[in-house]
């Protein structure tokens, strides 16, 4: 039932918003206050969530379609209790910055993102492979309004190409879902065995590529991260992309282990590549919205690497990363915008000398960027060094490019930090350009202190993410 | 004393029904007070329409396993019973959505005509020999010729009017003399008759299979029988395209299944890959003609061509899974087909033009629930969650993948990813353009009222969301349903 209705009511708010004619402050904020009640509703979940037994838990089940074994399945593993989080957290704050800014056609603005906001909890916590296709095609339908409509100039080339890479992922997924359920005879997770066909793997694998995005089918990213709104972007690679890594832990490592393991390394060469390609675009970008979308895609192939080292630290890593790089994208993209709210751009050239007379600003970016690049010592530091311990089993090569990929990470952060801060006042920085405002700093210093909180504390995720279970590939047991 | 054969009026009780309504209207526009015909017209046809629905529920109630009636050439089953509820609920909206349109000095003619065109249909789904099912395909046929062709002062539509009755009626010659064929090859007539008589090398028989399946072709305008769909559409009264595109297609496609199954099981082999063939067809040319449409009758004209493809896919599968795939699809298609040119219809009359991308423009912000609505109809077309259309076409994949067509799933995969463009394209204009930008729409102000259209819009979008979330009752049904053949 908790776990019901943390779809639930983010899908009635989005009802109640968009049918009650209200004022428009009234709007935004009681949507924000339904993204605050979803973040209760979790804190909830996790306390009633036993650590100690692991496993499926919080479990609802009913039928949905009896002929061909669809049920409205969810529950709670240790890694999907983790990813919800991050995804309700992500998803208050980013609706909290679209009532501070005070987004158009609020109506319909807020009830989107509410509905996004339980499509990607149903993804998390689908049992189902239908239901998690379901949640998974859901997401489109919000993300493509809220960059066609609300986004940057060129939003419906935007929309276009990002519709076009995921839905190609999304129908090829069907197909993969329909084999599979139709071959199984249920479309449950938990009662369905495992398949040893490699085609039905990469419709699977294929779609949950591209929503990573895993190069090379990267090509939506960086128009679609360009024109969204920052908060809309802030979710679309927090926590959206992370519904790939869920289809992973969930579906393509256990439900076809043989195909897994025959094509891993295929997607081994494929992240790292990525991983590599990222961190030297990132570096490579003008504009700060550049800089975080491509370190997005980057530290994507850096979490699949860790998923497809098929053992626990690289699982446990894995989990611990996509959980940081949620907060963390989430909380540069948010940056990003409160920078160019103040500038009226994010191009590098532009911007700089920000730091003089806004301490505030100055603190935040310099922290949220200190744990983008994996300073040691901080959660995503702790992320990537799992990963790399994991994928050493897999080749020393992967390991040497995770540690080169922390250098390259240090590099483009640093080129963002002190292009926003340092230097000489860049000619788009007035110098009556305030400081952050009290509402900013608190949207963006939760999810700062949270990943503090993690760089402390790292293996509150990792180690809590697959309790009782014994990882893929060590032994005969499957993931979850 | 000649033998009457007993009649069971409860099986035709909801052809009846519809032909009672057509005789009030038709009446009603002779008799009564001028005032009182249009309403009296479209409230005779609606009930009409409801009593069909109602009756077959009833008839599907009351009729566990199939009986066949009047010496062989009309069947009682929960098949047919399924078909006329849709059909009934189909008209019904249909009636709902010319109400306001329908006011001038023929009204009650096209009422009439309507409720008649559903009668035909309602006893064309039960036709149990070549010879009902011939008189049921021009009974509702000749209705719809003259339906086409009603406003009279466009010339679109007497072009549309005159395009359909001559390929229609090519159609029905074709048929007719498949039928001939069949009938000689062996000397029956009867669907069930036609198997048990056992010819099974026959050219005769395999060339009266092909052009009775050709003939049934251009009723669904699946692809290359399609021709006359997009002028047709594009001409016709938009209220006369919904219920062509929504009930023509029903009673087609159920006709289709039942003859297929029922006379031809064992030419099956045959018949399977020619449907599969064309379900490709359908949906490679219906996909990649839509891509070029800027007009949207024409475009749903096309979408509804795909569509063929994805029903042709079930019947392909042979099978009673493929059976229940096909009626489970027709529900939430016939509720999307008549919503969506419902909405064109009401933009049509607020703008007194025809509706193209441009004329949609900022149709989402100005007129939210109509915009909604239309979204949830595209989405619904392309398959995407919340939405029937979802499990429309996961149920005709399972059922193709099941009988062996992996391919032809592959490729409806593809088709649906091409559909995407064209109907995403039509939520783009709706809320990503701005009519006051293109000066091309209105902008502004109320729409003009139009209490009925909204009404039937509304229960578009029900049965659309609603298939969605109650997938096992209509499931249930639909199996049910399928089961009265012998698969």
């Amino acid at each position: 039932m908790l776990t019901t209705s943390l779809i639930l009511v983010p899908l009635i708010g989005a009802l109640i918003v968009v049918v009650v004619p209200l004022p428009r402050t009234t709007t935004a904020g009681l949507s924000f206050l339904v993204a605050l009640l979803e973040v209760g509703l979790w804190i909830v979940a996790a306390g009633r969530y036993d650590f100690a037994d692991g496993g499926l838990q919080l479990g609802a089940s009913r039928q949905w379609v009896e002929s061909l074994g669809i049920s409205y399945s969810v529950g709670f593993y240790g890694y999907s209790l983790w990813l919800t989080g991050a995804t309700v957290i992500v998803c208050a704050a980013a609706i909290g910055y679209a009532l501070w800014i005070g987004r158009d056609r609020p109506r319909a603005y807020h009830a989107l993102m509410l509905f996004l906001t339980a499509a990607v909890v149903t993804t998390f916590v689908a049992q189902d492979l239908l239901l998690f296709y379901i949640a998974f095609e859901a997401m489109l339908i919000p993300l493509y309004v809220l960059v066609g409509v609300w986004g940057g100039e060129r939003r419906l080339a935007a929309t276009l190409t990002f519709v076009v890479y995921t839905m190609a992922g999304s129908l090829l997924m069907l197909a993969a879902v329909v084999a599979f359920g139709v071959t199984q005879g249920t479309f449950s997770l938990t009662a369905s065995g495992t398949s040893d066909n490699t085609w039905i793997f990469l419709g699977f694998a294929i779609a949950f590529a591209i929503k990573a995005p895993i190069f090379p089918l990267h090509g939506w990213l960086p128009l679609a991260y360009r024109e969204a709104p920052v908060e809309v972007a802030a979710v679309l690679s927090g926590v959206v992309s992370k519904t790939a890594v869920y289809g992973f832990i969930r579906i393509a490592l256990p439900k076809f282990p043989e195909p897994a393991d025959d094509l891993s390394g295929v997607i081994l060469v494929l992240a790292a590549a990525g991983l590599l390609y990222g961190s030297l675009l990132a570096f490579r970008s003008l504009d700060l919205r550049g800089i975080v979308a491509y370190s997005s895609m980057a530290q994507m192939g850096l979490i699949t690497m860790g998923i497809f080292a098929f053992d626990d630290l690289g699982l446990g890593g894995a989990v611990l990363q996509s959980v940081a790089h949620a907060l963390i994208s989430a909380s540069m993209f948010l940056l990003v915008g409160m920078v160019e709210r103040r500038c009226g751009t994010d191009e590098l050239d532009a911007l700089g000398g920000m730091a003089r007379g806004r301490p505030v600003l100055a603190t935040i970016v310099l922290i949220a960027g200190m744990i983008a690049l994996a300073v040691p010592g901080s959660a995503t530091f702790a992320g990537e060094f799992l990963i790399m311990a994991g994928v050493y089993a897999q080749g020393w090569g992967y390991s040497v490019i995770v540690a080169l990929a922390i250098v390259l990470a240090a590099m483009y952060m640093l080129r963002a930090i002190s292009a926003i801060l340092h230097v000489k006042p860049g000619r788009a920085v007035r110098d009556e350009a305030l400081d952050l405002r009290a509402g900013e700093l608190a949207l963006v210093l939760p999810l700062v202190l949270i990943l503090l909180v993690l760089s402390v504390w790292p293996a509150l995720v990792s180690d809590r993410s697959f309790p009782g279970q014994t990882p893929v590939g060590t032994s005969t047991e499957v993931v979850p | 004393m000649i033998d009457t054969p007993s009649v069971d009026w409860l099986a035709l009780s909801p052809s009846l029904a519809l032909l009672g309504g057509a005789a009030i209207a038709l009446l009603a526009s002779v008799i009564g007070p001028r005032w009182t015909r249009t309403g009296v017209a479209a409230g005779a046809a609606f009930a009409g329409f409801v009593g069909a629905a109602v009756f077959g529920a009833v008839v599907f109630d009351q009729t566990p396993s199939p009986e066949i009636l009047l010496n062989g050439s009309l069947a009682r089953d929960q098949l047919a019973a399924m078909a006329q509820v849709i059909l009934g609920v189909t008209g019904a909206a249909v009636v709902l959505l010319a109400w306001t349109e329908r006011r001038d000095a023929v009204a009650g003619e096209y009422y009439a005509l309507l409720a008649t065109a559903g009668a035909g249909m309602a006893f064309f789904v039960s036709a149990e020999n070549l010879m009902t099912l011939f008189l049921g395909l021009e009974w509702f046929s000749l209705c719809l010729y003259v339906l086409v062709a009603m406003d009279r002062e466009r010339a679109t539509s007497l072009e549309a009017g005159l395009k359909y009755l001559i390929v229609g009626g090519f159609g029905s010659a074709v048929l007719l003399f498949g039928s001939a064929l069949v009938y000689g090859a062996t000397g029956q007539i009867g669907f069930g008759e036609i198997a048990s008589a056992n010819v099974t090398d026959s050219a005769f028989l395999f060339a009266g299979l092909a052009m009775i399946l050709g003939g049934l072709a251009f009723k669904v305008s699946a692809a290359p029988f399609h021709m006359w769909t997009p002028d047709v559409y594009q001409g016709a009264p938009t209220s006369v395209t919904s219920f062509m595109s929504a009930a023509t297609k029903t009673a087609a496609f159920v006709a289709m299944l039942r003859l297929l199954v029922t006379a031809f099981p064992d030419q099956s082999d045959v018949w399977t890959i020619a449907v599969a063939v064309l379900a490709a067809v359908s949906l490679a040319w219906g996909n990649l003609a839509a891509l070029a449409q800027r007009d949207l009758k024409r475009l749903l004209a096309y979408s509804s061509v795909s569509h063929a493809g994805f029903m042709l896919m079930a019947v392909a599968a042979n099978s009673e899974r493929g059976g229940a795939s096909l009626l489970y699809y027709l529900v939430p298609y016939s509720a999307m087909s008549v919503g969506a040119f419902a909405v064109v219809a009401a933009r049509e009359r607020e703008l007194q033009r025809p509706v193209t991308f441009e004329s949609i423009a900022g149709l989402g912000w100005e007129r939210p629930l109509y915009g909604l609505a239309m979204w949830t109809f595209m989405l619904g077309f392309a398959g995407f969650p919340l939405t029937g259309g979802l499990f429309g076409k996961l149920f005709v994949f399972s059922a193709a993948y099941d009988a062996g067509y992996w391919w032809l799933v592959i490729i409806g995969v593809v088709a649906t990813a091409v559909s995407l463009a064209y109907y995403l394209n039509v939520v783009r204009w709706m809320y990503m353009r701005s009519g006051t930008e293109l000066r091309v729409a209105v902008a502004g102000g109320s729409p003009p009222r139009d209490s009925a259209l909204g009404a039937a819009v509304a229960v578009c979008v029900v049965v659309t969301v609603g298939s969605f979330f109650f997938v096992q009752p209509i499931l249930d049904a639909a199996t049910d349903a399928a089961s009265s053949l012998p698969f």
